[in-house]
């Protein structure tokens, strides 16, 4: 495997904001790779640097082997692209304007764009102006994923879907990775990139602070656990891998490491479990319990 | 009704808020204009026998009644020097208005920011009220200071006051228009759009009103820009005349709530209609060229319209000259066959100005398409930042150089027909087509601060008023030289043009293109921002 994006010390200034502070991120070929991170931890920013929107003001990125400042024209002919926030021209029709940004970028497969219509049903013939958040986030969806392209960007991609349609997404995604292509998708939503990606970056601050498969990250996959029982609990504190212990005589609240989960589970059967909920760690969760700070650097800087 | 206006108060707030530095430097900016001038002419002309001869040689020009219109008092003080303030003075008034009502209704409305608001406790016709409170309040404020800096300027108070209250109805009734139009079109753009050409329609009818003898014919009282110019301030101070305009607004208002009670939020007066569901558009020249050839093509009808027009009324410019003293005087420098080349180097000069706005428009295209984030799903593609640029830019330079052909070829016909001589063609469209270089450099400042200070394009707006205020009143300000060369319009060689005109012609050429290229290599290196 080769890599199809190689970041390294990426730094973005924006007047006093570094948003982009000394970024490294690699995407290897054929994989899809989760880019997680709260809002404004500098997500889009990357993404416009890979496009060659914005420029970076240290640093060294290859995209496809190419300078993604340098070589647009034939870095774009083989990259696709779905902003996070989509706006598109009021008088087109959604038609028109999938098919205008397919020729741009270089052709659509008419099949696989009439398949996509269908499946995300969506109504070509309406004005831009007149479609909801969700119906442009498809419009946008519909003329990346009909393209050829070799790598695709994802800005947020399923931000405005509905389940339904992001059990579409997912299948398309999931379609590209058997078919060798690479996609780079940001979200700030944990349970997302988990679903769909190989391996996963976490930026906050504008640096990654996590990257690897997701076996690798197991650690991270602590999981939130609430019981009742019928006895009272006794030994608790004593199984290892057990945070955030809140024990208030038949009530258990805590976060437990998936490797120490089955021992808890059978302290709580011994004691007769009443009711028990499970809930995957969200980001918040995560930038709570391994960096100690929150997710939102305001709060992070009045803790 | 009243549960349709509740939050009101609120929305004129959020709108002064909004608009405290805009709207004070306007008023401020329209009511010293207006004093200065006053000053001015005050020390121009000291005593009673060179004021009435001014007004004399105003009153039998025809390119200067059709642009200013006449003085009806050759002895009066105020009306010689209010002449240029009085119906191209309301005509700004009036777009400044019709722009802060279609600003504060549609442009909120259309990205959708009203709808943020509609969640609270606001009622439907809430945003109308303010916005018609805001506009009325401002005209109300301008037209006061107005009175009171030309009474400064030691102008007569009544008249002043008469003067003051004109501009501010004038203003009123096309704030009002605005808020009407800004009803029946979806777009801010074509809701500005619709509002000027009613201000273009309008001032052309008083122009051909006004140069009927003796003037004004009834034309020039179907136009709220001829009812400013009839009240005839510190020239009889007809204050009736103010009727007109109020009972217009006492119409328009009611117009403007009885459509927005009938339409959705975020709609027009017509239904959107289903559209192809594939679409043949496939490169940026094409995408550019949907997007701006529909106002290409108003334009471009205007600028059939309003030459053909401007130059039929060649003919009729030795009429005006009726005095024995007047004939002898123009005879003595050149005679009316000079006079008629001045009226239409005059209106060529006028077309050109004109020219140029559209130039800034088209251009500032690329501005808007990237401030709605309309351009980064474009260079996502294999489209180049300079193949995208031109695509628009071209439109803007190609576009503003086809108006000018259009203006000296429609004035150039009727000129020549009116007046009965042949050769004037070719003189006419030779002069306008030697305005083109001067419009593209002042088109050519917007891709300059595309390229290097993007938030500071919608500025080359202010140039283009600044060059033109230089143009008509630097010399009653008596600003310095080096000053009013500034102005790349008033280095246009003017009719006839003759071969000293190549020079200027040919370095404009120069900057423009010089500017071009600089905004060029700074779009191509900076940021896309937002």
């Amino acid at each position: 495997m080769s890599a199809v994006i190689e970041i390294s010390g990426m730094v973005k200034k924006f007047g006093a904001t570094v948003a982009l502070d000394g970024l490294d991120l690699t995407v290897e070929q054929g994989e899809v790779h989760g880019f997680l991170g709260p809002n404004g931890a500098g997500k889009t920013t990357t993404l416009r640097v890979l496009l060659g929107t914005v420029r970076a003001d240290a640093g060294s990125a290859r995209v496809l082997g190419l300078d993604p400042w340098k070589d647009v024209a034939e870095l774009h002919a083989r990259l696709a692209f779905v902003p996070g926030d989509v706006a598109l021209w009021p008088s087109l029709t959604g038609g028109e304007v999938i098919d205008l940004l397919g020729r741009l970028q270089g052709g659509h497969d008419p099949k696989r764009r009439a398949d996509l219509l269908e499946r995300f049903d969506l109504d070509p013939t309406k004005r831009s102006r007149s479609y909801s958040k969700g119906n442009r986030q498809k419009v946008a969806l519909v003329a990346a994923l009909a393209t050829d392209a070799d790598l695709f960007l994802l800005d947020e991609p399923t931000s405005g879907l509905d389940p339904l349609m992001e059990e579409t997404f997912r299948e398309y995604v999931r379609d590209l990775r058997k078919d060798g292509r690479t996609v780079l998708l940001s979200s700030h939503i944990l349970s997302e990139a988990e679903a769909l990606s190989d391996t996963i970056s976490i930026i906050r601050e504008g640096r990654i602070v996590e990257s690897g498969t997701l076996a690798s990250l197991r650690h991270l996959q602590r999981l939130t656990i609430s019981a009742e029982t019928e006895h009272e609990l006794h030994g608790i504190t004593d199984i290892p891998g057990l945070h955030e212990v809140v024990l208030d005589d038949r009530h258990l609240r805590c976060s437990v490491e998936p490797s120490h989960l089955a021992e808890l589970l059978s302290h709580l059967t011994a004691a007769g479990v009443v009711t028990l909920e499970s809930h995957p760690p969200t980001l918040e969760d995560l930038f709570l319990s391994h960096y100690g700070v929150s997710a939102d650097p305001e709060v992070s800087d009045r803790a | 009704m009243h549960d349709e206006l509740v939050g009101w108060v609120a929305m004129l707030r959020l709108a002064l808020r909004r608009d405290r530095v805009l709207l004070t430097a306007w008023v401020i900016g329209l009511a010293a204009t207006a004093g200065f001038s006053a000053s001015a002419t005050v020390t121009l002309y000291p005593t009673e026998a060179s004021r009435i001869e001014a007004a004399e040689t105003i009153n039998a020009s025809a390119a200067v009644v059709a642009l200013y219109g006449r003085i009806y008092d050759p002895a009066s003080l105020g009306a010689v020097s209010m002449i240029k303030l009085t119906a191209l003075g309301a005509a700004i008034v009036g777009i400044v208005m019709l722009f802060m009502a279609v600003r504060h209704t549609r442009a909120e409305e259309e990205p959708g920011r009203l709808e943020l608001l509609s969640g609270g406790r606001l009622g439907r016709l809430a945003p109308l009220t303010a916005a018609f409170v805001l506009v009325a309040a401002s005209c109300l404020l301008l037209g006061v200071l107005t009175g009171l800096a030309n009474t400064a300027a030691g102008l007569p108070l009544g008249g002043s006051m008469a003067f003051g209250l004109g501009w501010a109805a004038t203003g009123l009734v096309y704030g009002t228009v605005g808020l009407v139009t800004a009803q029946l079109a979806t777009t801010a753009r074509a809701a500005r759009g619709l509002g000027l050409i009613v201000i273009a329609v309008t001032y052309a009818l008083r122009a051909v009103g006004d140069l009927a003898e003796p003037g004004p014919s009834f034309l020039s009282w179907l136009s709220p820009i001829g009812w400013n110019q009839q009240i005839r301030a510190y020239a009889g101070d007809r204050w009736w005349v103010l009727l007109l305009p109020l009972a217009l607004t006492a119409v328009l208002v009611p117009t403007a709530y009885a459509l927005r009670s009938r339409r959705d939020l975020g709609a027009g007066l017509r239904e959107d209609r289903p559209g192809p569901a594939t679409g043949r558009l496939g490169t940026a020249p094409g995408l550019a060229w949907r997007l701006q050839s529909r106002v290409l093509l108003a334009w471009a009808i205007a600028f059939v319209a309003f030459p053909a027009l401007l130059g039929s009324l060649a003919g009729s410019v030795e009429n005006l000259v009726n005095s024995p003293s007047m004939k002898a005087f123009f005879e003595a420098i050149g005679g009316t066959a000079g006079l008629i080349e001045v009226f239409l180097g005059a209106e060529i000069a006028i077309m050109a100005a004109i020219a140029a706005a559209y130039g800034i428009s088209a251009a500032e295209r690329m501005r808007s398409e990237e401030v709605e984030g309309r351009v980064e799903p474009v260079l996502a593609t294999r489209v180049t930042r300079i193949r995208w640029a031109t695509s628009h830019y071209a439109i803007a330079i190609v576009g503003s150089a086809g108006l000018m052909v259009l203006a000296g070829v429609f004035t150039g016909i009727t000129a020549s027909l009116s007046v009965g001589d042949g050769n004037l063609f070719g003189k006419v469209v030779l002069a306008a087509l030697a305005q083109i270089p001067a419009v593209w450099v002042v088109t050519s400042l917007v891709m300059l601060a595309f390229g290097w200070l993007p938030r500071a394009t919608v500025a080359v707006w202010g140039l283009l008023v600044a060059f033109v205020m230089v143009g008509e009143f630097g010399s009653l300000w008596k600003l310095p030289e080096w000053v009013m060369n500034l102005s790349p319009l008033r280095h246009a060689p003017t009719l006839p043009v003759t071969s000293s005109g190549v020079a200027p012609v040919a370095w404009l050429t120069v900057a423009a293109v010089v500017l071009s290229v600089l905004g060029y290599l700074g779009w191509r290196r900076r940021d896309l921002t937002g």
